[in-house]
């Protein structure tokens, strides 16, 4: 077997194992913060589509993240006091509801975005994403009722028939599943006639086109399909937290997701997990002895970029087989 | 009423000035090296707390203007012998995350040397006064300095790539790296002193901002996403494609922040119109640049067609 | 009157004030092989991107098999049946010759948007593009990177790829750059061998190549057409061989 296949194994099962762990410890706190990884790892997958797989450097993704908070977030507060949303639309705490919109409003949002921003390349992309992620982010804030600069506050867990969503380690099932199923589908389309062209839009465009497929369709589907799974993301964040707050949309946000994806190792399936469980552990190790964590965070990707491109998966599995 | 349109005319001004500062140095170092620099909004910050904390322990203002303005170009020049010089080669991705890394870096350093609470920095006394507009009202004289202050060093500037040894090897460089290599000119140092030169404007323009706003952590992104706006807008790589966009991006959201609150106070209530004024105020200028690139995917100058 | 498969007519295209292009007009027909022959400089490669569709003429009409492409992407201008090799070998390097060639074979057949089954196990892909690897002659190193295939290979690759798109016309821009003695004979035999069933338009500047194989020859010098014929009109042409022919020594 691949050594990357092991160390994704791998990987999947210390994320699976150290809440259960946890929980028979009765150890609460690190039952939420696995919960809290396999969010972060989702959110980074969406954007491990775009920018590793499909080679659109989006510095702009936290919009979506927020967005997918956002819709559980006002999902919720209609639902608490029964009012409508723009006087049409009412609240909801069920996820299975919520998680469909979340998904698709940042995908609606993503669809806009992208076909604008496809027409620019190079450093002119990434200036145009992170343009309409301010946008969004100052529209965010300025919602009052809707929490403005402060955030918004979630009181109940969302509901999910025959579960009790309250239950720490049940939440963590929940995102692990979900994590899982974005990963396997993720996976799925890559290795399809989708992902085929995906990856040639990224190594070599020219050539794409020469082969009879227009490049843009590909990379706006790639690009929204990247926001829906961090849409996603955004929405389980909300629901873990009981609060949507402003930053989720903030572009030092989009600025951690993608250093996540890079420390995993971009454009690795599982490197969003392993980034993601580099990024809570230096978080949650470090960020205990001070509040300037990411003074060391800032070197370690430094030192990445500069020497261990690949990222994690890359020192670990090697270079990446193609065939 | 006239007052405040010399007003808002002088505000919008005084935030294009400032906006060229660094929009210039970006462009230079995007135009001479190809190199994204995210890290320059901390050169921006760099300038603004040497110059408040010099300011502070040697009672001179100018002292510290002086020492923040040196120290963000030496702080410029050892990170792009350390680091930057390493990443010309590599792609876009990797110049973005390298200078996010430093960006991380330099804001939590600071924070850890002076602490989370800002710093202060005053305007030095003989800059403390107001000056009469025609139509009434005072307009800060300080504010005025900074305007003549920023023309002074963009005139600058522009003299020194138009009319200097320094400034025709800068020219060169821009449309052909390889060319000016074989013709024996330095580029290692050439490119560093491009970097601390960029960097010192960045630095000029923190430290000079830092007396009418305030001196913390964080300062310096928001200039540097309006001043990548304004060089997308103008045109990457060229200086009038900053100019312009600059004067565009300072005028168009100095008075969008105060007409559109009032715009929609036509028709809307007091707080709503505030909300949804604000708001629209603080997207106008992204609108403005995506407007633009549908129109014109390089910005309105581009440098290399 | 047959067709052709290529109609090229006053076609035009200036930056600034260089005219890369001066009313160019030019007709491939079936079973032919034409060859576009010019000093440095002559706006060979302008000619073919435009007709291939990254660069938008000033004035002019290209025909694919009787239908204006005007407007056309490059990406559908290979869907109405151009088949097109750059001069500098354009492929996906870390990937090998046969993953290259499926991703034609998947372009000329229909629809990318197929998220599920993996394109491995696409009995039908494989197949096609072995055999469109099979009929460049390049055999047993199909799964290696292309990055690690000699120039000649990466050449013989882009062929593949482009026949695997069961073109109605094949567009080849200097296929014999770069290659060596054994090579270029190779490559001339198996274009000799094409142009009956599929129309060649080829720039060359190896003339050897050019005389062997071409049925007809357009010269170009600084984007007008100076002259236009069968091989051998061209060649016994004195206007020609001092425009273009006799400078070749001093190249």
């Amino acid at each position: 077997m691949a050594r990357e296949t092991i160390a994704n194994a791998v990987l999947a099962v210390a994320l699976l194992a150290t809440p259960l762990i946890a929980h028979a410890l009765g150890e609460v706190y690190y039952v939420n913060l696995a919960s809290r990884i396999a969010i972060v790892a989702l959110a980074a997958a969406g954007l491990n589509l775009a920018l590793g797989m499909g080679g659109l450097v989006s510095f702009g993704h936290a919009a979506f993240f927020g967005i997918g908070g956002y819709v559980a977030g006002i999902a919720a507060f209609h639902a608490v006091d029964g009012s409508l949303f723009a006087g049409l639309l009412p609240g909801s705490d069920r996820m299975l509801v919520i998680w469909p919109l979340a998904m698709l409003i940042a995908g609606l949002v993503a669809l806009l975005v992208g076909w604008i921003s496809l027409r620019t390349e190079g450093v002119y992309f990434i200036m145009i994403t992170l343009a309409f992620a301010q946008m969004i982010f100052y529209f965010g804030i300025s919602l009052p009722t809707y929490g403005g600069e402060d955030g918004l506050s979630i009181y109940r867990r969302n509901r999910l028939p025959g579960v009790d969503t309250g239950d720490p380690l049940n939440f963590f099932t929940i995102t692990f599943v979900v994590l899982m199923i974005a990963l396997f589908l993720t996976h799925r389309m890559m290795e399809a006639k989708f992902g085929a062209a995906l990856t040639m839009a990224r190594l070599n465009r020219t050539r794409l086109a020469t082969a009879g497929v227009e490049p843009r369709p590909i990379l706006l589907t790639a690009f929204v399909l990247s926001a829906m799974i961090t849409g996603l993301a955004g929405a389980l964040a909300a629901d873990l937290n009981g609060f949507v707050s402003p930053a989720m949309l903030s572009w030092h946000e989009s600025g951690e997701i993608m250093v996540i994806v890079i420390l995993g190792g971009v454009g690795r399936l599982f490197g969003p997990l392993a980034g993601a469980i580099l990024y809570v552990l230096l978080q949650t190790v470090i960020g205990g002895y001070t509040e300037n964590w990411q003074f060391f965070l800032g070197l370690i990707l430094l030192g990445v970029v500069l020497f261990a491109n690949g990222g994690l998966l890359g020192l670990i599995a090697g270079r990446a087989r193609h065939d | 009423m006239s007052s405040l349109l010399i007003e808002l005319t002088l505000n919008g001004l005084q935030l294009g000035v400032m906006l060229l500062l660094m929009a210039a140095g970006l462009t230079l170092i995007f135009g001479v090296m190809g190199f994204i620099n995210l890290a320059h909004g901390s050169l921006y910050m760099s300038g603004a707390f040497v110059t408040a904390y010099l300011s502070r322990t040697t009672g001179s203002f100018w002292l510290g203007l002086l020492a923040g303005v040196a120290a963000a170009a030496a702080i410029g020049a050892v990170v792009e012998l350390l680091v930057v010089r390493r990443l010309y080669a590599r792609d876009h991705l990797d110049q973005v995350l390298a200078t996010f890394a430093l960006i991380l870096i330099f804001s939590n350093a600071a924070r850890w040397i002076f602490g989370a609470a800002p710093l202060w920095l005053d305007v030095p006394p003989l800059l403390a006064g107001a000056v009469r507009l025609p139509g009434g009202g005072g307009y800060p004289v300080y504010r005025l300095v900074i305007i003549a202050l920023g023309i002074a060093a963009a005139a600058g500037l522009y003299l020194l790539i138009a009319r200097t040894r320094l400034g025709m090897r800068i020219r060169a460089g821009e449309s052909d790296r390889e060319m000016i290599a074989a013709l024996g000119v330095d580029i290692a140092a050439l490119y560093t002193m491009v970097f601390a030169l960029g960097a010192a404007l960045a630095g000029l323009a923190g430290a000079v901002i830092g007396a009418l706003e305030s001196v913390e952590v964080g300062m310096g992104e928001p200039v540097l996403i309006l001043a990548f706006v304004v060089i997308v807008i103008g045109g990457i790589g060229s200086f009038k494609g900053a100019l312009v966009g600059a004067l565009l991006v300072g005028t168009v959201d100095t008075f969008g922040r105060i007409f559109l609150p009032a715009f929609f106070g036509l028709f809307l209530d007091p707080s709503a119109a505030t909300s949804v004024g604000a708001a629209l105020a603080s997207m106008l200028i992204y609108l403005l640049m995506a407007v633009v690139l549908a129109v014109r995917p390089k910005g309105l100058f581009p440098a290399h067609g | 009157m047959t067709e052709a498969a290529l109609s090229i007519r006053h076609l035009a295209k200036s930056f600034g004030a260089l005219k890369a292009t001066d009313d160019v007009s030019l007709d491939l027909m079936p079973g032919e092989l034409h060859v576009v022959i010019g000093p440095n400089g002559a706006g060979k490669s302008t000619l073919i991107n435009q007709i291939a569709g990254g660069l938008e003429p000033d004035a002019g009409r290209i025909l694919i098999d009787g239908s204006d492409v005007d407007g056309l992407s490059m990406a559908a201008r290979v869907r109405a049946g151009l088949g097109r090799t750059f001069q500098v070998s354009s492929l996906a390097m870390p990937l090998s010759a046969r993953r290259n060639v499926m991703l034609a074979v998947q372009g000329g057949s229909g629809s990318s948007f197929g998220f599920w089954h993996p394109v491995r196990r696409d009995a039908g892909l494989v197949a096609a593009a072995l055999a469109a690897l099979r009929e460049v002659g390049l055999v047993g190193r199909e799964d290696l990177p292309v990055a690690e295939l000699s120039h000649g290979e990466r050449r013989l690759v882009e062929l593949a790829c482009a026949l695997a798109l069961r073109p109605k016309l094949l567009l080849l821009d200097e296929p014999m750059a770069g290659l060596g003695r054994e090579g270029t004979q190779r490559l001339i035999g198996d274009l000799a061998a094409l142009k009956r069933t599929l129309p060649i338009l080829l720039v060359e500047h190896d003339m050897d190549a050019v005389f062997t194989l071409a049925d007809r020859i357009t010269v170009l010098v600084y984007g007008r057409v100076v002259a236009q014929g069968s091989a051998s009109e061209i060649r016994s042409s004195v206007a020609v061989q001092e425009a273009y022919l006799g400078d070749r020594d001093d190249a």
